[in-house]
């Protein structure tokens, strides 16, 4: 699992420009699904199954974009100014690296701060590609980028830029395979548009009209040096999503997912998270209502080009949602 | 009076924060039961109330909504110590909770209170200055071992301040907003059965209006309605509420009038309080109602929207208050306004002036 | 096969913006603009109806069987007032609807109610202020519209808007609301004289500047295969203070017609943004990318309804948007409708054949 993780986070796919992560997934799952299709917003569907005795129609979800950069300006000396896809911030970019949809790679740096103990803005952050004009620059206005940070494996945890969300990509291709049986009519969607505002996931949802479903995305953690303070950590298992800053999770989903952990002894922690929301948000709100909830993927440093999981805690994933999606839900 | 009173504060008695308004709801439905045709539950948990008109079919559809679900707070984490952090559900002003007292809804409901820890012990920055919440806890009393046992994240904490009755028909409590919506649909409901209407009406009690209009997004996604009319509290007078976006309380309904609202059934509703002699005022709102019928006028194709308010004072504190005149009067005013519809109302609906 | 002229911006057109400029129609409140929107297209289109929101939708059919079906939209509103309390002596205290500087406020005239009645938005003699204030802002809550003794027609619930009248000045239209009667103006346009080959959902559309929401309940109706909103957009392009180079123009007025990349509410679909950009180059229309980042049009709702809905904005620049006067350029115009005419003549159901 770990050379698809490694394929999947190293590719350029920021929001709306992820048809290079969709041609990977379609590639390890085509064999596999009963039927697939792209629809206007560029999301992947794969349908598997039909629905059984006590079966529903399940849509899952994992986004397949990752925040990035846009180029807005190239000066005359070949600089490049951009603005950000998603949430970006200054910190975690200054000295970067960055890797165009068209090849070109370049560093982040910035103009002399006005005073030492201020972050710069965006305004003041320039991309250098190693152009000396306008004219040489291989980059324009319009072009598209991602962190570029190579895949490594710190003692069985994984960094990578591109974790949210490429890691609940590969959890859903590695369940997807692992599946033996479903009485559900399931619906992998690897969604796009994602960071931008759940865009994908909004539309995929209405086509497919779920009768429940769930998002797989990365969620917080409380465990590193004197940050905010949650109760979810590296290496504890996956997390029940209980709320987020823009969704109240079902709490009937909230109970059949806690069952189901602690039927097949599975670890899992409860999740609160103050800021921040995923696929599911956009999906419960589709049509009449669907009952949403989410998996979530203990995750350090969300949105900097070195996001942490815990390989355990992906494989743990792994067998939760083979073992959600495997037998009929009692939403009680 | 007295039954809608006390139906008032059976259900402010009651927990049901966004998205668990499942005990609430419960007492809604025994309510309704005898006044509707059908009873349902969305996808989502709203509640559907269905009174069939006399109409000959297809009946045009009108909507009343009225969410049920009230504000409170949810466990982050618990110490080893018994302490029980929070966030929020819904908008909740920090500076209301120190010394509040809530329910705590872990295996058994648990009473506590909310704490705010010594300023000795708090940042410097801090001295003298509203605690922020994320420094606020419950401590319920009991021993950490045992609140551990009982209580886990994500669990829910609501208010438990008791409801008072004022003098002048005014009740004093939490979750009036928008319990005394419901209580208003439930007049509206009660009088209806006593009168004829043509068209079908569907009184829908919402959920998670507070969090993000859930209900009012998916109910008329499934109901298909030719009017939605969002029910809802609005700002009294009173201390903190001194300019226009305050109306008095116990001086009647409040017409909403601005982009969420449908200028033919705003002038429809005013000129029928205006034959009825009913107490009403006309509420501006430049951009948003922040009402249910934000996300109900733009379901599908678009419904015309009206929203129809009750003066609040202390909104989103636990000692809110409203007369429960003015909730007889909003229901009695949309059980009149249904009572109006004839089978064509529908298609006279429109914008301009000829 | 009959032979259609493209339409081109001549003295009618222009007259006709006048009008639309001129006319008030803040959002929540669009009647002026949607009337003489009715006026003009209802002997041209098939379908006309005005919906739930306001919206004013009209089709016209292609020529041709399963032609592409393509909706343009163009908002109508525009930022605004609305009187929300009645001081007496002709004093109405105002909230803005829309995102409006209220540093352009003081001293400004408006038209107030249906039926546009003058008025000012006063400020402090000069005389009378302190040291320091003149380099603060005056809070919108201290600020009043003043229609002297015409009080008694006004009440809390009016809209109110810029009195600016319209003016053509050299090569360039000033007047208040450009964004979006530009946009009105060239959709009526393509309505009187559409490409014959698609077919054409129009959409004028209400309350975009409070968030979109006519466009959505307008592109569930139309549910069309893939959608342009024509907007105007800022033009940034004046010198910087210290004369350091601009990197942040958004847009350059006589640069042609903005086509958008990516703003605040949508990234477009990378295939419209080709198809507009090569038909441009082709067809010899000069035109400009929109700096990315920022802003958002109609499309920003539109292609989120339903199951999706590929869709691009395209805008005519104008600078001080959101202020009592928009100076745009009539060949920018001209340009802008040129080359949605053009997009749309060689537009087949081939581009939606390769995935996004």
């Amino acid at each position: 699992m770990k050379e698809l993780i490694k394929k999947l986070v190293e590719t350029v796919g920021p929001s709306g420009y992820e048809s290079a992560v969709r041609e990977l997934v379609q590639a390890e799952i085509g064999a596999l699904a009963d039927e697939m299709r792209v629809d206007a917003l560029g999301n992947l569907i794969a349908r598997k199954g039909a629905k059984a005795e006590g079966g529903m129609r399940v849509m899952l979800s994992a986004h397949m974009d990752e925040i990035g950069l846009i180029a807005t300006h190239v000066d005359e000396n070949g600089f490049v100014r951009f603005t950000t896809i998603g949430g970006v911030r200054p910190h975690t970019c200054i000295g970067g690296r960055v890797q165009f949809l068209n090849g070109a790679r370049g560093l982040i740096y910035m103009e002399k701060p006005e005073s030492p103990d201020r972050l710069p803005s965006f305004e003041q952050l320039y991309i250098d590609v190693g152009a000396t004009s306008r004219a040489n620059c291989p980059v324009k206005v319009g072009d598209i980028a991602a962190f570029d940070r190579p895949f490594v494996e710190l003692n069985g945890r994984l960094v990578s830029k591109a974790m949210d969300d490429r890691i609940s990509v590969a959890v859903m291709i590695e369940a997807l395979r692992a599946l033996k049986y479903s009485p559900h009519e399931l619906y992998f969607v690897f969604s796009t548009q994602e960071e931008v505002g759940l865009r994908g996931a909004t539309t995929s949802a209405y086509s497919i009209d779920p009768e429940i479903a769930l998002s797989v995305d990365v969620t917080r953690v409380g465990d590193t040096p004197k940050d905010i303070k949650m109760e979810v950590s590296l290496g504890k298992g996956p997390a029940v999503k209980v709320r987020d800053g823009g969704m109240l999770s079902d709490p009937r989903v909230v109970r059949w997912m806690v069952d189901t952990a602690e039927k097949a002894g599975i670890p899992y922690q409860l999740e609160v998270l103050e800021g921040g929301t995923t696929d599911a948000r956009a999906i419960q709100l589709t049509r009449a209502g669907v009952p949403v909830g989410c998996m979530s993927i203990p995750t350090r440093y969300i949105h900097s080009p070195s996001e942490m999981v815990d390989y355990n805690d992906v494989q743990q994933c792994v067998r939760l949602l083979v073992e959600l999606i495997s037998a009929p839900i009692q939403l009680g | 009076m007295p039954e809608l009173k006390a139906f008032l504060k059976q259900m402010i008695s009651l927990p049901g924060l966004s998205a668990y308004e499942d005990p609430l709801r419960a007492v809604i439905s025994e309510a309704w039961r005898p006044l509707v045709d059908e009873l349902s539950v969305s996808k989502l948990g709203s509640l559907h109330g269905l009174r069939r008109g006399t109409g000959s079919e297809p009946r045009p559809r009108i909507l009343l909504a009225a969410h049920m679900d009230a504000i409170g707070m949810m466990v982050t984490r618990v110490t080893p110590d018994g302490l029980i952090y929070f966030t929020e559900i819904g908008g909740v002003d920090p500076r209301i909770l120190p010394s509040t007292p809530v329910m705590v809804h872990g295996k058994r409901a648990i009473p506590g209170v909310v704490a705010q820890p010594p300023d000795r012990l708090l940042p410097a920055s801090v001295k003298g200055s509203p605690v922020e919440m994320r420094h606020l806890f419950v401590d319920t009393g009991l021993e950490g071992p045992e609140v551990n046992q009982l209580v886990r994240v994500g669990d829910l904490i609501s208010f438990d301040t008791e409801a008072l009755d004022l003098p002048g028909d005014l009740v004093a409590g939490h979750s009036l907003d928008n319990r005394a919506s419901v209580a208003a649909l439930t007049a509206c409901l009660q009088e209806l059965s006593k009168i004829r209407h043509e068209w079908d009406v569907y009184m829908v009690a919402t959920t998670q209006e507070e969090e993000s209009l859930g209900g009012a997004f998916t109910s008329p996604y499934e109901i298909r309605p030719a009017i939605a009319v969002a029910v809802d509290v609005t700002f009294a007078t009173g201390p903190g509420v001194s300019d226009y976006r305050g109306h008095a309380l116990n001086k009647g309904a409040m017409l909403g009038w601005g982009p969420n609202t449908h200028p033919y059934i705003f002038k429809s509703i005013k000129a029928l309080t205006e034959r009825l002699d009913l107490p009403h005022e006309t509420e501006v709102y430049p951009r948003y109602s922040g009402t249910d019928a934000m996300g109900m006028q733009i379901v599908a194709e678009g419904i015309p929207s009206m929203v129809v308010s009750i003066p609040l004072r202390y909104m989103h504190t636990p000692v809110e208050i409203i007369s429960i005149k003015d909730v007889e009067r909003v229901g009695r005013l949309l059980a009149q306004y249904i009572a109006s519809l004839t089978p064509d109302y529908a298609n006279q609906i429109r914008w301009d002036e000829a | 096969m009959s032979e259609l002229t493209p339409p081109t911006i001549g003295t009618a057109q222009i007259a006709l913006l006048e009008k639309l400029s001129n006319a008030c129609a803040v959002s929540g409140d669009e009647q002026q603009v949607r009337k003489i929107v009715m006026e003009e297209i209802k002997a041209h289109a098939e379908d006309v109806r005005v919906d739930a929101l306001g919206n004013v939708l009209a089709v016209r059919r292609a020529q041709s069987e399963g032609a592409l079906r393509v909706m343009l939209a163009a908002h109508m509103d525009e930022i605004g007032f609305m009187i929300v309390d009645d001081d007496k002596e002709g004093l109405f205290r105002f909230e803005l609807v829309g995102g409006i500087d209220v540093r352009v406020l003081p001293g400004k005239t408006v038209l107030v109610g249906k039926d546009n009645i003058p008025g000012v938005i006063g400020a402090k003699p000069i005389h009378l202020t302190e040291d320091g204030e003149t380099g603060r802002k005056i809070p919108l809550e201290s600020l009043r519209i003043d229609v002297g003794q015409n009080g008694a027609k006004i009440k809390p619930g009016d809209r109110a808007t810029f009195a600016t009248r319209f003016r053509q000045l050299g090569p360039s239209l000033v007047g208040k609301a450009l964004d979006n009667r530009l946009g009105v103006a060239t959709l009526i346009e393509l309505v009187k004289n559409p490409p014959p080959n698609v077919e054409l959902l129009a959409a004028f559309t209400v309350q975009e500047e409070i968030g979109l929401r006519g466009a959505r309940v307008a592109a569930y109706a139309c549910d069309p295969d893939l959608a342009i909103a024509i907007d105007s957009t800022p033009a940034f392009d004046l010198p910087a203070w210290d004369e350091s180079e601009n990197s942040a123009y958004n847009t350059r007025l006589g640069a042609g017609p903005a086509i958008y990349i990516a703003d605040a509410g949508t990234l477009s679909d990378p295939r419209l943004v080709r198809h507009l950009a090569r038909t441009a180059e082709s067809a010899a229309i000069p035109f400009q990318f929109r700096q990315p980042g920022g802003g958002g049009t109609d499309a920003g709702a539109i292609h989120k309804v339903r199951a999706g809905i590929p869709s691009v904005s395209v805008s005519v620049p104008g600078r001080y948007a959101h202020t009592a006067a928009i100076v745009a350029r009539l060949s920018d115009w001209q340009n802008t409708l040129a080359l949605v005419y053009q997009s749309l003549s060689n537009l087949d159901r081939s581009i939606l054949s390769v995935h996004r």
